[in-house]
């Protein structure tokens, strides 16, 4: 068999689980759905003063996008690991956290990313002004990843438990409060006339930080949980 | 002659000693205990500002800093299980991970039994009380994976990659909550106590020894029950005179 580089297998991994998602678009509108629902929910439940609900919105929206990510969590390994793939790719020559990594990012693409696309559409609903806005995108496409990677950790460990929906949140949730803090705080610093430039800067060390340590972390934790 | 300084690494002498440290450091605890609240209460002069409600610090400052060692401590214990795949170390970090949650638990509870009079609210915002918060979660997190993952090993070997993730995360959650709040506004009131009474320092490291007593106490007997039940089918267990009785 010829020898596949790093790269093309990364491609090869993103392209199979983007097709596999393709084939099941119900998933992806599940996440995208509730992201919505959650983020409507809210001007209901403390009213309708648009003044309250400017100044709440972006932590809204990336509290929703963080509850939301959590929602398609377990379905990250768990098909795979059903149906023998993942063993097949524990045994591969290939390096594991590059397979890894190729199915993080898949994840990002089909979960994490449409939350990217419709967040302005909800901003608007909470009548965010446009720079604000676009600091809002922004952060969360620069956080977003950050939440595929970290939960990526968390559906290794609980791979195949009982609860492991429930107990996966547990888990990532705390760890992903920095992301939560610098992207709402991004926006609130454009709100209050000062330069986002900090918030989001921090967010994409983060971002880095995790695309070097998670996929190997994960790697880990998979081996741990197949043995 | 060569000292063997692995001999105590073993879950079957281990377990013989810790039967033989476990009243020396839970009688150590309550007698710093009586002396640490006997001098808080009676030796300590009251507050010139904060009256008597500062009190409750003698239990507070040191259960926070235990609550925040003991997950260093759980952690480094987990990752020597994972690394060097000991099983004693596992044992050790499981057995910590609830006293640990415990004293987080107490740091919040007093803390916020503090917060009522002196900021006239049980609970602010601020960055060392959420981060304290966020600290019991990743206790709860992995008590919670633990508990849920029906083999040992397993359990052990996840359970410590979640705690090895925890600590490389804490100092990033600690400096974004911290930032966070400063972005909004300083706590309202300062410990401006840098001068310290004397009889008020003295009952603080009671306490904080005495914390440290106990906790090493009930985790030493929290590693014997856990060794016990890992053990129960080897023969070393089944030759304890308390096992056959």
């Amino acid at each position: 068999m010829k020898k596949m580089s790093l790269f093309a297998l990364l491609l090869l991994v993103i392209r199979r689980d983007l097709l596999l998602a393709m084939r099941r678009r119900a998933d992806v509108l599940t996440t995208l759905v509730f992201f919505v629902m959650v983020v409507s929910l809210f001007p209901l439940g403390v009213g309708p003063e648009m003044d309250m609900l400017r100044k709440m919105a972006s932590g809204v929206v990336w509290v929703a996008a963080l509850l939301a990510s959590m929602l398609s969590l377990t379905r990250l390994f768990a098909a795979d690991y059903a149906d023998g793939t993942l063993e097949q790719m524990l045994i591969a020559p290939q390096s594991l956290s590059v397979l890894v990594l190729g199915k993080m990012v898949a994840h990002w693409m089909v979960s994490g990313l449409p939350l990217v696309l419709i967040a302005p559409v909800l901003g608007l609903q909470f009548d965010m002004a446009p720079p604000a806005l676009a600091v809002l995108v922004a952060g969360l496409l620069l956080g977003t990843p950050v939440l595929s990677m970290l939960g990526a950790v968390g559906a290794a460990l609980t791979l195949g438990l009982r609860g492991g929906g429930v107990l996966v949140s547990l888990l990532v949730l705390p760890l992903c409060i920095p992301v939560l803090i610098f992207g709402a705080g991004a926006v609130e610093a454009v709100n209050s006339g000062l330069n986002p430039a900090a918030n989001l800067e921090l967010l994409g060390a983060i971002s880095v930080l995790a695309l070097v340590f998670t996929p190997w972390v994960t790697a880990q934790a998979l081996r741990i949980s197949m043995e | 002659m060569a000292i063997n300084w692995f001999k105590y690494s073993a879950p079957s002498t281990f377990y013989g000693l810790a039967g033989k440290l476990i009243p020396w450091f839970a009688l150590a605890a309550l007698a710093l205990f009586v002396a640490g609240m006997y001098v808080g209460f009676y030796v300590a002069p009251t507050d010139a500002v904060q009256g008597e409600a500062y009190r409750i610090m003698f239990i507070h400052v040191p259960a926070s800093i235990l609550s925040m060692f003991l997950y260093l401590i759980m952690a480094a214990y987990a990752a020597l299980g994972l690394i060097f795949n000991t099983r004693l170390s596992s044992m050790m970090a499981t057995a910590i991970a609830p006293t640990g949650a415990l004293f987080a638990f107490i740091s919040l509870w007093t803390g916020a039994f503090w917060g009522k009079p002196m900021w006239g609210a049980w609970w602010v915002w601020d960055a060392r009380l959420t981060s304290e918060l966020i600290l019991l979660f990743l206790y709860l997190g992995f008590i919670a994976l633990h508990a849920s993952i029906d083999d040992p090993r397993r359990a052990d070997r996840a359970a410590a990659l979640l705690a090895i993730v925890g600590s490389v995360n804490v100092p990033i959650i600690y400096f974004s909550v911290k930032w966070w709040n400063t972005l909004h506004q300083g706590s309202t009131i300062k410990f401006s106590g840098t001068s310290m009474h004397v009889a008020m320092q003295q009952a603080l490291l009671l306490m904080f020894l005495a914390c440290w007593c106990y906790a090493i106490a009930v985790a030493l007997a929290r590693v014997r029950s856990i060794i016990l039940e890992r053990e129960r089918a080897t023969q070393w267990v089944g030759e304890l005179k308390e096992v056959q009785s």
